[in-house]
């Protein structure tokens, strides 16, 4: 525990130091108040104004935001959390178990092959992806035809389907981000568990665990947000009949049917925002209850 | 480390904002110059209303060439026959087209002409689909102008000042691989047949893509309902998607061509253009038009109000509404605004004709509200017949 004077101190020598350390930042700053700042701005300005295209006006509404929040808008919300959670929460496991095999592993070779792997799967998304599982297990595809799967009731283009895709590019993801965390756990750590006594469950129970919290749940949050905000795959897959945010918001902004819903679009992205400012908030205040075990 | 899902997921979220920073970087056009020496021309070309305001048919071409390049949006080469008429306008007037973003949507083309405003690089001409054509039209971003064959173009096809008119269509069709399906399906009523199972597909989802709208307002009239109740449509899908028929994956060339989309409901110019595209590859692709749910749409064509080659734009519209223009989309198997027209006056080109498939009767057309009406529906009540 620090003492009050010491931390005085470090007070006026960081005050000291504030402007030339904010200095430093500011291009920083910059760029993150023009390529955030501004775009969040112009979809929360967007999301809350109309403009009547006869005199040109534009006139603060709700109506987007409580439009976006009705009906198979709200559905597409829902939607969307529903397949993130679940296929965060699959992938995260997954994830961990398969790191944790490479990580204790010996072989160098397994090691590489399996983290160079990662890398690629991880960002292998949008329509090649939705094409190569169509090729493969879709309803004309080699795999299905051999194997017969739709007879056991298989769809690629449902809910389940979509699940098992996303699975393919986030189980890597959460590979890639949690092996160095795998990594940290010293083995002298177990080693002394054992010497005390504590059997595996317990080791990983009082420590793996505790101290692995902080980087599962970061995973667990990266593969939430990069689920939610996929688009590309899903559209070529699914089309409509599984409702995701980010489908509706392509219809609205980027169709030929329906006109002058862009602003019902922008305030569904502020939805989104929101969503994942949550998930973020639940994050945070469990990231530093955990890292306190990592002091 | 996001994956190109991801990434595009975000970009979707953030063009409309994106779009607008950009508005404030581009280069200010050049000076109307076009034809503004000419003697013989009349007016700016971006105020001419007609050919007429040009003086002639080769004053136009002259102050179209000064501007050497026209910008055009939204046109895919394998849509309609598209890449041979950018080809073809290119050759006969020397003048470059830069085609952006082929696959663009109707709403792309008006975001586009809005936030280029004043940009060399806005696009000159548009072809957009009907809804798109009116709104844009309320919101005065096209400028008025009347092709040579202006009167010859229905009434009922065409904005009565010139802003908009239509320019090809087609009907409502279901493409079936006859190498896969024993028995093709007809109709509508034929699809809900069980040996059609996990085979039958749309060009998209109906509250994006024209096609798949067009694809559910066929199967409304198809099941008793009207031009203003969609909802029959909807239910016949929602019946298909119970039953197990009904796919959700976007039918596509390659769809088509891997056998994923067996039996594919679309517009019945690019069925038709499909058929021709995988003869000999194992595909027999066949196009019956429905009887049970006859549905035509066209599509819009219309010049940007700030155009930065407005003389190109209007000698391009020229030349679509020519002879030349009109048999080049019917050779890409869509009919054509001036078809029943030129098959009277013999300017037709027959071969192309034969090769379209068979209509029984006139299409009938939508009205304005009736078709607000039924997108208000369709968006409303899709997600849960489907779901």
């Amino acid at each position: 525990m620090p003492t009050t004077p010491s931390r005085t101190a470090g007070g006026t020598s960081r005050r000291r130091r504030g402007p030339r350390t904010w200095l430093a930042a500011l291009p920083l700053l910059a760029f993150t108040g023009l390529c955030f700042g501004l775009p969040l701005g112009a979809i929360a300005f967007g999301a809350v104004t109309r403009t009547d295209p006869a005199d040109g006006a534009t006139r603060l509404t709700g109506e987007h935001l409580a439009r976006s929040l009705q009906g198979p808008y709200l559905g597409s919300l829902i939607g969307s959390v529903q397949l993130s959670a679940l296929t965060a929460l699959i992938g995260g496991v997954l994830g961990v178990l398969i790191a944790q095999v490479v990580v204790t592993s010996r072989s160098t070779a397994l090691r590489s092959a399996a983290l160079t792997a990662s890398g690629v799967l991880a960002n292998f998304g949008g329509v090649p992806l939705a094409f190569a599982f169509i090729a493969t297990v879709g309803i004309s595809g080699v795999v299905t035809q051999l194997a017969d799967l739709t007879s056991l009731g298989w769809s690629l283009y449902s809910f389940t389907g979509l699940t098992v895709v996303y699975l393919y590019f986030l189980i890597p993801l959460m590979v890639l981000v949690i092996a160095p965390a795998l990594e940290g756990l010293r083995p002298q750590w177990r080693e002394a568990a054992q010497n005390s006594g504590a059997s595996g469950r317990q080791f990983w129970r009082h420590v793996g665990l505790p101290v692995l919290a902080p980087s599962l749940l970061g995973g667990f949050v990266l593969l939430f947000g990069t689920a939610f905000a996929a688009h590309a795959t899903a559209a070529a897959l699914v089309g409509g009949s599984v409702p995701l945010v980010t489908l509706k918001i392509a219809d609205a902004l980027a169709g030929n049917v329906l006109t002058g819903q862009e602003n019902v679009a922008l305030a569904l992205g502020l939805d989104m925002i929101l969503i994942a400012g949550l998930v973020m908030a639940v994050y945070l205040p469990l990231q530093r209850r955990s890292a306190r075990w990592l002091r | 480390m996001l994956s190109s899902s991801a990434r595009r997921g975000a970009a979707v979220l953030l063009s409309a904002a994106v779009l607008t920073t950009l508005s404030a970087c581009g280069a200010a056009p050049d000076p109307k110059s076009g034809a503004a020496g000419d003697a013989k021309s009349k007016v700016q070309p971006g105020a001419a209303a007609s050919v007429a305001d040009f003086g002639s048919m080769e004053a136009l071409v002259a102050a179209a060439q000064k501007e050497g390049k026209l910008n055009v949006i939204a046109l895919p080469p394998d849509w309609a026959n598209y890449g041979e008429i950018i080809k073809a306008f290119e050759a006969k007037y020397k003048i470059k087209v830069n085609s952006e973003n082929p696959d663009a949507s109707s709403s792309d083309e008006i975001a586009a002409v809005k936030s280029r405003k004043g940009q060399d690089r806005a696009p000159d001409v548009m072809d957009l689909g009907i809804a798109f054509a009116r709104s844009g039209a309320a919101e005065n971003l096209f400028a008025p102008y009347k092709v040579t064959a202006w009167d010859k173009i229905p009434a009922g096809q065409k904005d009565a000042d010139g802003r908009w008119y239509n320019d090809y269509g087609g009907y409502v069709s279901i493409g079936c691989d006859a190498a896969k399906i024993p028995t093709c399906p007809q109709t509508f009523a034929d699809l809900l047949k069980p040996e059609y199972k996990g085979k039958v597909a749309l060009n998209g989802n109906p509250t994006k893509s024209g096609s798949a709208f067009g694809g559910v307002y066929a199967a409304a009239l198809a099941n008793k309902g009207s031009f203003a109740d969609i909802q029959p449509g909807i239910d016949f899908f929602g019946q298909l998607k119970k039953s197990g028929n009904f796919i959700p994956v976007e039918s596509t060339p390659a769809t088509v061509e891997k056998g994923e989309t067996p039996i594919s409901i679309d517009w019945d110019y690019l069925n038709a253009g499909y058929a021709e595209q995988f003869k000999g590859k194992g595909v027999d692709w066949k196009v019956a038009v429905p009887t049970d749910g006859v549905y035509a749409q066209f599509y819009s064509q219309a010049i940007n109000k700030e155009a930065p080659n407005p003389a190109a734009a209007r000698l391009w519209m020229e030349f679509l509404y020519s002879a030349d223009g009109q048999n080049l989309w019917l050779k890409g198997h869509a009919r054509p605004v001036l078809l029943p027209v030129m098959t009277q006056d013999g300017t037709v080109d027959k071969d192309a004709v034969t090769k379209l498939p068979q209509v029984q009767g006139t299409p009938a057309f939508p009205a304005s509200e009736e078709l607000d009406k039924a997108k208000a529906t369709l968006a409303e009540k899709w997600d849960k017949a489907l779901s």
